[in-house]
């Protein structure tokens, strides 16, 4: 149990220290290796807590695709940072205020929370479902896929939806640019597209 | 000490043991590569160092090793020095889980096929941040490049090892061997697949035909152009480490990991370990081959074959499979 203490310390004390290197790393570029850091570690908390696969669906979903589409965009900012740091000091006091509303809020709405009797049975109690025998990849697969199937559909429905405005709003078709037509090239027959002429010498065409 | 420091002096010693093998054998691997290469040109190779040319990779590991390690002075020195560390750990930290033969392996984890994507995944951190720590123009290309291509190409790589997944019925790579052995190699049902896989891999691995990243003849060498000594030396050893493991992962998923390819008796007196490294060796064959025949893709076209080609068929080839397991009730 020391050891595992120990883990999650360890774990955790890096995700906090990234996290805050994420806000207040000065080059946004640190700021997103920072977050991966910051994810990677969550992941090893994650393995810490027998959800192994929820660790690997993390590192893979959030640090191979969406970090890396992060880092790509951030490295192609062409950012003045002395310019970024002039704004900084006029809208602090803007900053300050907006900050302390929210913490205002956040106090009232927590001092106002209470939890109800149910969660010592629902959260507490209940057992991971390593221990029950059956892989937390089935666990996690019977409650998605078979429990919550229509939610999963919706949900799948939304992103779709999502998916196609996205795309309808980037997609555009620009005059004169060259583009390679697969389909025309495979179709072309050589009696459409070669003419064999002789030329006489001497003559032109 | 009982509990925990004698199974983890093990760990250790497995590890050790693990790396020495892996590295001695990639320096071979390598030569094969080069070999391999000349003997398509009608060349002769490398042939000086030692017989044959074999201490050949030796050599230049000394050679890489006792020059000096130039930082460029405008580069962000934590992150150029962090990069090849980066590829090389991952590269290293995936092969933890690969089973070389029944049992022989260091971390048989439930998730293991998952660990292998994730981090084969995370590979394009280190290329990415080489190529942006060099504050130059030809690794910064070459890094968005990469980054753009080990993207497209993991989305195939995954639903490829979905359809395995759903006919082995396991993450674990060593179920999925012996879901294997029960059956059939996956390489036969799962045919188009194992196509795309392989060239998935190639474009993984920036292997040519889609060495684009590193395409010398527009950008030189790409995201390593800064590098060189150990840093580089370190980009070189990963890169072929991934080559290998995606090797290992062919013959895991669709060639039946450790398994003989007839159960009878010249072939199954030889042990697991020699069939798999066998396989290997032979997938690794065929990645040289390729290099050596086939010509650079066009990124468009690269693009093309990722989204447009591979995407659709092995997300068709996912549904399939669902449905003839479902239909003839051969889910395991």
């Amino acid at each position: 149990m020391v050891l595992q203490a120990l883990a999650f310390y360890f774990f955790a004390g890096i995700v906090i220290a990234s996290a805050v290197m994420v806000i207040s790393a000065r080059n946004p570029v640190h700021s997103v290796l920072f977050l991966i850091l910051a994810f990677f570690n969550s992941a090893g908390l994650f393995v810490l807590q027998g959800a192994e696969l929820l660790a690997m669906t993390l590192v893979i979903v959030y640090v191979g695709a969406v970090a890396v589409l992060f880092l790509f965009v951030v490295m192609m900012l062409d950012i003045n940072f002395t310019e970024l740091r002039q704004g900084f000091r006029d809208n602090l006091h803007w900053g300050i205020a907006v900050g302390l509303l929210l913490i205002v809020e956040l106090v009232i709405f927590l001092a106002s929370w209470q939890f109800s009797g149910a969660i010592e049975e629902t959260v507490v109690a209940k057992q991971p479902p390593v221990e029950s025998g059956i892989t937390n990849a089935e666990a996690l697969g019977q409650i998605i896929y078979t429990k919550y199937v229509y939610f999963f559909q919706a949900a799948g429905i939304v992103l779709l939806i999502a998916m196609i405005g996205a795309i309808v709003l980037t997609l555009r078709q620009r005059e004169g640019v060259k583009k390679q037509n697969i389909g025309a090239q495979v179709n072309r027959s050589v009696k459409e597209s070669v003419e064999l002429v002789d030329i006489k010498p001497g003559q032109g065409l | 000490m009982t509990d925990y420091g004698w199974p983890f002096l093990w760990i250790v010693g497995q590890s050790l043991a693990l790396m020495i093998v892996l590295l001695v054998s990639l320096a071979f691997l390598l030569l094969a590569d080069r070999k391999i290469w000349a003997a398509v040109q009608l060349r002769r190779g490398p042939n000086v160092v030692g017989a044959f040319g074999l201490l050949q990779s030796f050599a230049d590991f000394l050679k890489f090793v006792f020059k000096e390690a130039l930082i460029p002075s405008s580069a962000n020195k934590a992150v150029y020095l962090l990069a090849p560390l980066i590829t090389f750990t991952l590269a290293m930290a995936a092969w933890v889980v690969v089973p070389v033969a029944d049992g022989w392996v260091i971390a048989d984890i439930n998730v293991g096929i998952l660990y292998l994507f994730a981090i084969s995944s995370l590979g394009v951190y280190g290329i990415i941040m080489g190529g942006w720590a060099s504050n130059s123009k030809y690794p910064f290309l070459g890094g968005l490049r990469s980054a753009a291509q080990m993207v497209s190409y993991e989305v195939s790589i995954g639903f490829v090892i979905v359809t395995v997944l759903l006919t082995a019925g396991t993450l674990n790579l060593s179920g999925i061997v012996r879901a294997q052995e029960e059956s059939i190699w996956y390489f036969i049902p799962h045919f188009p697949m194992f196509v795309v896989f392989f060239i998935s891999a190639l474009a993984e691995t920036n292997r040519p035909p889609f060495d684009l990243p590193e395409a010398e003849s527009e950008l030189v060498a790409g995201y390593q152009v800064e590098y060189s000594s150990t840093p580089y030396l370190l980009f070189m050893i990963g890169e072929y480490l991934n080559i290998v493991l995606m090797c290992a992962m062919t013959t895991i998923l669709f060639l039946g990991g450790w398994l003989p390819p007839l159960d009878v008796a010249p072939f199954n007196w030889l042990p697991g370990q020699f069939w798999f490294a066998f396989k290997v060796i032979a997938i690794f064959f065929m990645f040289a081959m390729v290099k050596a025949m086939v010509p650079r893709y066009r990124y468009d076209q690269l693009m093309r074959l990722g989204w447009k080609v591979f995407l659709p068929l092995s997300l068709a080839w996912v549904v399939i499979t669902a449905a003839v397991l479902q239909y003839f009730d051969l889910a395991r």
